[in-house]
């Protein structure tokens, strides 16, 4: 069943590829909404108390003990779900876009997809880093040919800055898998095993880079606004709703139970940055003029805080943070589709030239603010339980980094509102009067936004349930 | 039917969604009668199980909708409480709430945006019903960010006005300011009672002594919560921005309920509040303070909403105050009052606005008596009843409250709450007499216009005044009546509370006294106010007047804005400024570029090593051969 997860949008890269016609794109709608049906058939038949499920283990390079080894647990399956559930969405919503070359680009968003359900799905720690790997090539494509001005040189830099982040990872891994005495990458022997302090030190650190770098946690985080920036609207959706989730799933599954002495040792410090990050990136969001560059500065934050509740090792810091994975994937979605609405429309995104977009549309201002309030976590919208349960986490780690993370919220409420209030608010000017209505997409994208900002808001435990149970394998003691 | 409770709130929901959604096809008529219907059902429903409560036939219930949030052994279910305290409040919330959206659909006829004015009441009353009937802390939370945000879309209802807009928007800041206090309360909560639930909190705080440092830790983090919501000092400088909202939005959210919502919370806890007496001393001294300061500046504002805006700020105070000394009950009486004569008093101020076309400068009013006779005489009760004249309703309850801080810090609380309630008095009756007496300093073509309010807003003017005439009548002094009604209706609620607490009754002589001073004070201050505005028609200074520094601090409210701009503003965007410009752009992007250009450097330097000539290269090779021999030859 799995495998099929992974077999389906492969061909369909392939098959898209192929075809040159400018209809391809709704085959990648097609395709990409089979991956999401596939998706909801494992969600029906799993066993929300049941541990890995749906395992496939076979030999695939049998002289070095490598195997073809995947599973699913609740999390990994929320992470899949969010995956097969976006990229349709993110399909679906650059049809407001005439693409140039279709086929190569829908082609690269199948196949990052791919990659990305491979990357949460490995239970071997090679299959692992292959798939990581494999999802960098074609973002690093979609950016760098479908980006904007100095495209080259950004998606360089967040090339180079990711690849030195996975050849730590690799060496790290190497070493583990010469550690184990059946030379294996399987998890379950990785999590077996027990080493030395110092090598768990660099071990630690090793993943920590790699896996920050992904985030990405201050201040391993400079490649971030520039990429989100320039990237087009579908690749920064990809980047900031889904890729990202791989550095904090890698936290997860592949930090906390290879070295839990180390983390015990050092999650202190590694907490202490991502929180710096999160106040830090909050009062650069405060000064940005550019929309796209503060919601890229607002992800940073949000995902720092989520970062935060990972490490801090405690039930409710582990459960908000896999929520506000879900969460932050719907958000990040809809703010930067936001974004795009605006600058076709206006073509700019500096917030000091645009105001009074509410008086001309005020379904888009109710749809902007909705989402708004979701990332500023009002209760009964999405932010909230994860932000809630993140904090609660974190007050049982040390309250006094609660109470100073905790600043977010108040910090977050006066950007967002700011940017909303010289967006939206005020009198018209002679960009923004003639702003055209919303199109069928465009409505329908940000209905389905919308809808699961109230969904995961009002009724969290929907996908908590899957979530909680799993959460204690993830506690080191 | 205290199983059907959960209709309560649903009923305004309801209504938010058919206004909301249905924005575009719905008349103002329809709008407005799906408003207030829904409000004025929850009412109803409110009143048959208050009668329960009444007859002993409702005990105190609490009614499980779902679980919303599970972790761990956290647990939060989205549940009611429906008790005497959560009753009174609904009772507030939903009568005082119906008679301004009646009002409203008069006040807010000739706006475009009328149906969606009416879907952010709905919400608003939505969200504040949550506030009051979560059976948990986090339930009351969601309601408490609730009512901030409705608050925040209704300041800023005509959002083409930037000024509006920045004021919204303080509103909703600050308030967070405040929440995020609340909310760090909650998780100390949680880890010290393994629960947010009020049953289960306040059975496991009975278990500590008294003064137990995490008890004074959690009750100081609840307050920040309650400063925020309910404007106290040094959190308060939103409320007064706040009057840029439509008037009945100041009527029901920033008088009546919204932030009353401090006091709610409070009176809730009293468990952990008698068990904190740092803190009640800390509540006490905030709200006394607050109490003073608001009534001063009140004495020298000039926008008729603005007085009525410090005048609420004051009475919160008031109503903290007795909080601090113990007097939840007392509290809560004048929370109810203040909400019949605040609500009366600025729907009256809205139809005077309404009638000047939108003036709000009493010094451009004067002489309104005969064009707005029913206005007149209900802004005047309301004048009564909060300068506390007797038997108005403001008299009794703050009396109550007076009555209560004889004693404790050697009387000075006493003297500076008498001192407090005089300047409540001259404030009022300055605006009163401004408003509504000698002649009218407006302009032509104002005067042209002026007119009574229709009977939408005359009526709930009305019903309001007869509620601030007769309210008091719900808690008589001991030397009236054997009677407390409002007391021994709540105390089942304040039981512990009652027995700790150490706040002994007054002496019947030192009830006497206060009310026979009360009334000589209050008769030389009308008298005094009447001299000066009618007989004298003194008018205050045009703000270009050179006046005394003093009055000049006061008038601009002790430059406490300025002072936040300075200390917290300004910072931030500095830190935010300091933090793009050096760290992210010239330290963090400096260092990861510089490591490329090495690389690059790096590689362009060894390039020139590759220079084709095959007698370099076996020099080199030579070069290195001999290298490696010496180097395992000294070793």
């Amino acid at each position: 069943m799995l495998t099929a997860l992974l077999i389906v949008p492969l061909l369909a890269a392939l098959i898209v590829f192929a075809i040159k016609s400018d209809k391809v794109r709704n085959l990648a709608l097609g395709f990409s909404i089979i991956e999401l049906l596939i998706t909801l058939v494992i969600l029906f038949q799993f066993d929300k108390n049941g541990g890995e499920q749906f395992i496939t283990n076979c030999s695939w390079v049998h002289s070095l003990g490598i195997n073809f080894n995947v599973g699913l647990d609740g999390i990994s399956l929320m992470m899949v779900l969010l995956t097969t559930f976006l990229t349709p969405l993110i399909i679906f919503s650059s049809f407001t876009n005439n693409i140039k070359n279709p086929s190569a680009f829908y082609g690269l968003l199948l196949l990052m997809e791919m990659a990305l359900v491979g990357v949460f799905i490995s239970l071997d720690g090679f299959l692992f880093y292959v798939f990581w790997e494999l999802a960098l090539i074609p973002i690093y494509f979609i950016a760098a040919l479908w980006g904007g001005e100095n495209r080259i040189r950004i998606t360089f830099k967040f090339f180079i800055y990711t690849l030195f982040g996975s050849l730590l990872m690799l060496v790290a891994l190497i070493y583990l898998y010469n550690q184990t005495p059946d030379h294996s990458f399987a998890l379950k022997s990785l999590t077996g095993l027990t080493l030395p302090r110092g090598a768990e030190a660099w071990i630690f650190w090793a993943f920590f880079i790699a896996f920050a770098i992904k985030i990405p946690i201050f201040p391993l985080h400079t490649w971030q606004p520039d990429t989100y920036t320039n990237a087009p609207t579908s690749g920064t959706m990809m980047l900031s709703g889904i890729m990202l989730k791989m550095g904090l799933f890698g936290l997860l599954r592949w930090l906390l139970p290879i070295v839990p002495n180390a983390v015990e040792d050092y999650a202190k410090y590694a907490i202490l940055l991502a929180v710096i990050g999160v106040i830090y990136s909050s009062c650069i969001a405060l000064i940005q003029s550019d929309l796209k560059r503060l919601i890229a500065y607002v992800s940073i934050a949000h995902v720092g805080l989520i970062a935060a509740g990972l490490l801090s090792q405690k039930q409710q810091g582990l459960s908000g943070g896999v929520l506000q994975m879900l969460t932050h994937g719907v958000n990040a979605v809809g703010l930067f589709f936001i974004v795009d609405i605006i600058e076709r429309r206006t073509k700019t995104r500096t917030i000091s030239e645009l105001g009074g977009i509410a008086n001309v549309n005020p379904l888009f201002a109710i749809f902007f603010m909705i989402i708004l309030l979701g990332s500023v976590a009002l209760p009964l919208t999405n932010g909230f339980p994860g932000e809630f349960l993140i904090l609660t986490g974190l007050f049982q780690y040390n309250a006094w980094i609660a109470a100073f993370v905790g600043l977010t919220i108040i910090l977050g409420a006066y950007y967002m509102l700011k940017s909303y209030q010289r967006v939206m608010l005020g009198t018209t000017n002679s960009i923004t009067e003639s702003f055209r209505p919303l199109t069928t997409v465009e409505t329908s994208v940000l209905l389905i936004i919308c809808a699961l900002v109230f969904l995961i808001g009002i009724y969290p435990n929907l996908f908590l349930e899957f979530i909680n149970p799993v959460v204690p394998n993830y506690m080191s003691h | 039917m205290i199983q059907n409770a959960w209709l309560i709130p649903l009923l305004p929901l309801i209504g938010f969604l058919i206004l909301g959604l249905g924005n575009k096809f719905l008349t103002k008529s329809l709008s407005g009668i799906i408003a207030s219907g829904t409000v004025l059902g929850s009412f109803i429903i409110a009143v048959t199980i208050f009668l329960g409560f009444l007859s002993g036939e409702n005990k105190a219930t609490t009614i499980n909708l779902f679980d919303w949030i599970n972790s761990g052994t956290l647990h939060i279910s989205f549940s009611f409480l429906i008790d005497q305290l959560s009753m009174l409040m609904v009772l507030i919330i939903t009568g005082v709430g119906f008679l301004i959206h009646v009002y409203s659909i008069g006040y807010m006829s000739h706006d475009e945006g009328f149906t969606r004015f009416f879907a952010y009441l709905n919400l608003f009353v939505f969200s504040m019903l949550l506030l009051v009937l979560g059976s948990n802390y986090v339930i009351m939370f969601i309601g408490w960010e609730g009512v901030g945000l409705c608050s925040y879309l209704l300041i800023g209802f005509w959002f083409k006005n930037q000024d509006y807009n920045d004021a919204a928007k303080k509103a909703f800041i600050m308030n967070r300011i405040g929440d995020l206090g609340f909310l760090l309360g909650i998780f100390l909560i949680y880890m010290t009672f393994g629960s947010v639930n009020y049953a289960e909190v306040f059975e496991g705080a009975k278990g500590f002594a008294s003064g137990d440092s995490v008890l004074v830790v959690i009750t100081l983090l609840l307050f920040i919560g309650a400063m925020g919501k309910s404007a106290q000092i040094p959190l308060y400088t939103w409320l007064p921005d706040a009057m840029a909202g439509p008037t009945p939005v100041s009527a029901l959210i920033h008088a009546a309920t919204m932030v009353t919502a401090g006091i709610y919370m409070i009176a809730r806890s009293n468990v952990l509040y008698t068990l904190a007496p740092i803190t009640q001393t800390i509540v006490l001294f905030v709200g006394l303070f607050t109490a003073f300061v608001a009534a001063t500046i009140g004495l020298f504002q000039n926008d008729i909403k603005k007085v009525l805006a410090y005048s609420t700020v004051s009475q919160l105070g008031y109503m903290f105050v007795a909080l601090g000394v113990g007097g939840y009950s007392s509290a809560m009486f004048h929370l109810t009052t203040h909400a019949f004569f605040k609500a009366l008093l600025f729907l009256g101020a809205g139809s005077v606005i309404h009638a000047m076309s939108g003036e709000q400068d009493i010094r451009k009013m004067g002489g309104l008596k005969k064009y707005l006779p029913i206005t007149y005489i209900t802004f005047l009760l309301g004048t009564l009843a909060i300068s506390g004249v007797p038997p108005f309703a403001g008299f009794f309850s703050k009396d109550e409250i007076l009555a209560l801080t004889i004693g404790p810090f050697s009387n000075i609380i006493f003297i500076v709450l008498s001192f407090t309630s005089v300047l409540t008095a001259i404030y009022m009756f300055r605006v009163f007499f401004l408003t509504f007496h000698s002649t009218f300093r407006g302009t032509e073509e104002q005067k042209h216009h002026l007119h009574e309010s229709p009977a939408t807003i005359t009526i709930p003017l009305v019903i309001l005044a007869i509620l601030s005439t007769v309210g008091g009548f719900l808690g008589m002094p001991r030397i009236m009546s054997e009677h407390h009604f409002l007391s021994q209706y709540l105390a089942p609620i304040f039981e512990f509370s009652d027995l700790k607490s150490e706040a002994k009754a007054p002496s019947e002589f030192a009830e006497y006294t206060i009310i026979i001073v009360a009334v000589v004070v209050l008769a030389l201050i009308v008298l005094w106010a009447m001299n000066r505005y009618i007989k004298k028609a003194s008018v205050p200074p045009a703000d270009d007047k050179q006046t005394p520094a003093l009055r000049n601090l006061i008038y601009n409210k002790y430059y406490i804005d300025e002072l936040y701009d300075a200390i917290i503003v300004a910072p931030i965007n500095w830190f935010g400024k300091q933090f793009n410009n050096i760290i992210e752009i010239q330290m963090i992007d400096g260092f990861v570029n510089s490591i490329g250009k090495t690389v690059i450097w790096g590689g362009k330097t060894l390039r020139l090593v590759q220079t084709g000539a095959i007698g370099f290269y076996i020099f080199v090779m030579v070069a290195g051969i001999i290298a490696i021999l010496l180097y395992n030859f000294i070793r």
